[in-house]
């Protein structure tokens, strides 16, 4: 029972600090590991199949819609710090510790037996032993179980849903919406120019070169434009200037260390 | 080994979720809060199963597993929802019925 020594004080930190840390994504990535421990759990205690389970549709399914629904919502909503009931947090600590101390002693203090284990039961496999029960004894609650899961996909479906309140533009609207501001704003009516391609540089914060000398400044992205870290054309020149003056060094030193090679 | 650091442990997760719950106020921090206490009761069955030495309790373990992830797929949407219709994933903000 190393697993169980290793892992529990493991499980109780990331859960601790999924309650505590301030960002959403960071309390999801603790749940994984608290999930990813108590399939090991479960592994240990003679249940191979919920162990699978526990991987594919926990930490597979149900984080990765909470990270997808994370991403959708917004990763940067924090948590507000007002407190609409008055002393709610330090009530919601007190109280958790009295539930903790209260559930744990129980735990702790009941007096059970030896486990019987399930050597007997798993005899057979555990998966065999799983179906066999969930086929018989619980086959009514298998079946509304279907139901169930039927009702959860419909309904999230309609809650997800969104009526269009426009109709959507046609490709048609479009290309009338493209002339139209074509005439009012002077916008080219085909796609942007491409940044310039040089051997020496990375193409996209690179800016075309006009036929007079001058830079492109549509030809690279917004953004590197408010990074500051587009190139101007002088500074290219000025690097190329700068390339040639590197190889003409570097020549002119491996000439006299060969002269040196040859008259040590 | 005897059941009991199991069950403790499955007590503590429980506890520690149920804080979760009442402290933060995102609401999907809550809902991860939520899946934990889901998680610690699942630990408790798979260990009352190993000590009663059947498999009822891996089949309860089980159905609370498909349980839940049916109610994470709903009330993930409903927090989608929500956030559309009022900008925000706190729990404090959906309060109209209040008034």
């Amino acid at each position: 029972m190393i697993a169980f020594w290793i892992l529990a004080p493991l499980m109780v930190a990331a859960a601790l600090g999924m309650v505590v840390v301030r960002k959403a994504v960071h309390s999801a990535l603790l749940l994984a590991v608290v999930m990813v421990s108590l399939a090991i759990l479960y592994a240990v205690q003679d249940a191979p199949f919920l162990a699978a389970v526990q991987v594919i549709v926990y930490t597979g399914a149900v984080l990765m819609l909470f990270l997808f629904v994370l991403m959708l919502v917004g990763v940067d909503t924090n948590d507000s710090l007002v407190e609409t009931l008055k002393g709610q947090r330090v009530l919601a600590v007190l109280v958790g510790l009295g539930f903790g101390v209260l559930v744990v002693l129980g735990a702790a203090q009941a007096v059970v037996g030896p486990p019987l284990g399930l050597q007997g039961a798993n005899r057979g496999g555990n998966i065999e032993g799983l179906a066999a029960l969930l086929f018989s004894d619980y086959v009514f609650a298998f079946e509304v179980t279907s139901a169930l899961l039927i009702t959860a996909a419909l309904g999230a479906m309609v809650l997800a849903h969104q009526e269009r309140l426009d109709p959507k533009p046609t490709q048609r609207d479009l290309a009338q919406q493209r002339v139209r501001d074509y005439a009012a704003t002077g916008r080219p009516l085909g796609p942007l120019p491409s940044p310039g391609v040089y051997a020496r540089h990375n193409a996209v914060d690179t800016p075309a070169l006009l036929p007079d000398g001058s830079t492109a400044d549509v030809s690279v992205s917004r953004v590197l434009q408010a990074r500051g870290s587009v190139r101007s054309a002088a500074g290219l020149a000025d690097d190329v200037d700068g390339a040639v003056q590197s190889i003409d060094g570097a020549s002119m030193h491996r000439r006299d260390e060969d002269e040196r090679g040859r008259h040590p | 080994m005897s059941v009991t650091p199991f069950l403790v442990l499955s007590a503590l997760l429980f506890t520690i979720g149920a804080v979760g719950v009442l402290v933060r106020r995102n609401a999907i921090v809550v809902f991860m809060c939520v899946e934990l206490m889901f998680n610690a009761a699942n630990l408790a069955l798979v260990t009352f199963a190993r000590q009663h030495g059947n498999l009822d309790g891996q089949i309860a373990a089980f159905f609370v597993m498909v349980v839940a992830a049916a109610e994470v797929v709903v009330g993930l949407a409903i927090i989608v929802t929500i956030f559309r219709t009022r900008r925000s994933a706190s729990v404090d903000d959906a309060s109209l019925l209040k008034y």
